[in-house]
């Protein structure tokens, strides 16, 4: 008899079970890990707020990851270091999934050598270029066939994971084509790695995201960037910094980050006062976690594209290198 | 002579240099173990406190804690011990008690055999097309049990057999001369006798499970969290509630990953201190089965 009384309880336990989770007033957000910890800020603030009524959930699935759950209809949110691709968009188009396209942030890559080297502080893109190219693989190995007058040491190369959105922008801005770089350096995803690579090697050179070399000044020596006819300060050399970063002076190594929320979401009153809450406090919450927020006209006009449910992206599915925000929000959306 | 007694110094000479090598192998892996255990705890041990057990992940490294990863690894561990160890024991009973010797039992243990030695990241995978899709469990607490479960249970199926093995045949004949059935045998002499193997085993799996990262990450495990799972017990009848099992989670090492790739120096220290909980938990366990192993020893005279 009590056997079966507690086969009854645990079978009437099991009922409870609901695999639905949209009544629980939950929102989703996935996506890359870049991005993450901004979203996280706004996550715990928001939940704070709402006193737990709402319950945000932040995964890492990596841009691309991310995107795949999100144009199956499986987050509500989707972090993204870069815009949408071709490809990701007709994902979305298939299952008919409509995004609203925000950008959120700054995200810059600072190219770092070992304190110790005397003779660069600042390179050209084009200088860059002949490093990091696939043609330099196996032949660019030392310092002075990069310039003559740098030492004939070797050179160590420390860069992104090809997972990475940092990988993706860096190969975009300087060989010109996504991804497409040398293979023979020391690959990380985790930036951390890097970062001990290049502090304990004297012929290194390094990229890492802003705000790993800011935590890390000592440890590393930053160099300026040269942008070249196409960049605002043609001919200078520019050190990435907040300054430099928002005015768009430090080209081409900073790109926006998004975040894509999904216009059937939206119609849940929760996922709408945290994309709102999203926009309204970047501008504090950004820079809490060492990004760079953008300019607080930026946000306006995000927040504008956000009431007015301005679906589609502005980017043909391939990130612009150095355009400025503000212009890109202007532009027409396309889905 | 001479020479037979060249041949037994030569010998011995070996015999010597087998030790020495085999102490030397032995002192330093356990260097190794012993070094990282007091880098990670010189970092973490500082950190721990209540509140670091008691608060949510944070982007203020002072104020982040691990309640929602510990949490979450307790009610991961504990569908997986419900799902390998009904399966994996019973598996092993019938492979060993049961089955006939045919091509078909060579078929099962040969894939048996295999599947212990699948990269993890595999389980995961499959894991996402069958439970998170097909079964439609999203990425939950039960599809994380499930998935580690399937992932240890070649453990517990070899544990199991190798500890029935270990009983001696004349225990089997003894008890069904007596007119004991088979099922009475099993479930009366051979199970009871060999649980402290399989417990042994089943220990072992979980301390494996437990770190494990990837096909947690394949199915959809969490990175933020800051919630529990729904409460096991409620108020109202049927007093017991497994909506928790439909619930979204993260677990510890996805929490100390998280943290080592942050840029802030603090966070490294929090990753730290979750390293010195997860190891602790893992050494727990094991020192726990090496407990239970020595008990059940003690008790059984052949």
């Amino acid at each position: 008899m009590t056997r079966l009384l507690t086969v009854l309880i645990v079978l009437g336990g099991f009922f409870h079970i609901n695999f639905i989770w949209a009544n629980n007033a939950i929102i989703k957000i996935d996506g890359s890990s870049t991005v993450f910890p901004v979203t996280e800020a706004m996550a715990e603030e928001f939940q704070t707020e709402k006193k737990g009524a709402v319950r945000v959930t932040v995964g890492i699935s990596g841009t691309g990851g991310g995107f795949k759950k999100f144009c199956r209809g499986e987050t509500d949110f989707q972090n993204a270091s870069r815009p949408i691709t071709e490809k990701e968009m007709a994902d979305c188009a298939t299952s008919k999934i409509k995004y609203i396209e925000l950008p959120i942030a700054f995200d810059a890559t600072v190219v770092v050598v070992n304190p110790k080297n005397t003779w660069v502080n600042e390179m050209t893109v084009e200088q860059l270029k002949i490093i990091w190219s696939p043609e330099a693989q196996g032949k660019i190995t030392h310092w002075n066939q990069v310039n003559p007058a740098w030492p004939k040491e070797p050179l160590k190369l420390y860069g992104a994971g090809s997972d990475s959105g940092t990988f993706d922008y860096f190969t975009e801005a300087i060989v010109g084509k996504a991804k497409s770089s040398r293979g023979d350096y020391t690959a990380s995803e985790d930036d951390n790695t890097l970062v001990q690579g290049v502090f304990n090697d004297k012929n290194s050179l390094g990229y890492i995201p802003l705000s790993y070399y800011e935590e890390n000044k000592t440890k590393l020596k930053m160099l300026g960037v040269i942008g070249g006819n196409q960049a605002p300060k043609k001919n200078l050399a520019v050190k990435a910094s907040r300054e430099t970063v928002e005015d768009g002076t430090y080209f081409p190594l900073s790109r926006p980050l998004f975040l894509y929320v999904s216009e059937r979401s939206l119609k849940r009153a929760e996922v709408r006062q945290f994309a709102e809450f999203y926009l309204k406090n970047a501008s504090i919450l950004v820079p809490e976690v060492k990004y760079v927020a953008l300019p607080a006209k930026a946000y306006a006009l995000a927040q504008q594209r956000l009431s007015k449910n301005q679906v589609g992206s502005v980017f043909k599915g391939h990130a612009e290198i150095g355009m400025k925000v503000e212009e890109l929000l202007k532009k027409e959306t396309k889905l | 002579m001479q020479d037979f007694q060249k041949l037994i110094q030569k010998k011995k000479f070996w015999n010597g240099l087998a030790v020495v090598l085999g102490f030397i192998t032995l002192l330093f892996s356990l260097l190794v173990v012993l070094v990282l255990f007091y880098d990670l705890a010189k970092t973490g041990v500082p950190r721990l406190s209540t509140d670091f057990f008691l608060n949510f992940p944070s982007r203020f490294p002072a104020k982040a804690g691990i309640l929602s990863a510990w949490v979450g690894t307790l009610a991961v561990m504990g569908v997986t011990a419900l799902c390998a160890i009904p399966l994996g024991v019973a598996t092993g009973v019938y492979l060993e008690e049961y089955a006939p010797q045919n091509w078909f039992t060579i078929l099962i243990e040969l894939n048996i055999v295999n599947l212990a030695a699948v990269p993890s990241i595999t389980f995961g995978l499959m894991a996402l097309g069958i439970f998170v899709y097909e079964f439609g469990f999203g990425n939950s607490i039960l599809t994380a049990g499930l998935t580690l479960g399937l992932l240890v249970l070649p453990i517990v199926i070899v544990a199991t057999r190798e500890s029935l093995r270990a009983i001696p045949q004349t225990i089997r004949e003894a008890s069904m001369s007596l007119g004991a059935s088979r099922w009475q045998t099993v479930r009366d002499h051979l199970v009871p006798y060999s649980s402290g193997g399989i417990l042994t085993g089943v220990i072992i799996a979980l301390s494996r499970a437990i770190g494990e990262t990837a096909p947690l990450i394949t199915i959809g495990a969490l990175t933020f969290i800051a919630f529990l799972p729904h409460p096991p017990f409620i108020a109202d009848p049927p007093f017991i509630s497994f909506q928790w099992l439909s619930d979204a989670f993260t677990v510890l090492p996805i929490q100390l990953f998280n943290w080592v790739s942050r840029p802030q120096e603090e966070f490294h220290v929090n990753a730290a201190a979750t390293g010195v909980v997860l190891l602790s938990l893992t050494l727990l366990m094991n020192a726990v089965a090496i407990y239970l192993r020595y008990r059940f020893r003690r008790g059984i005279k052949w």
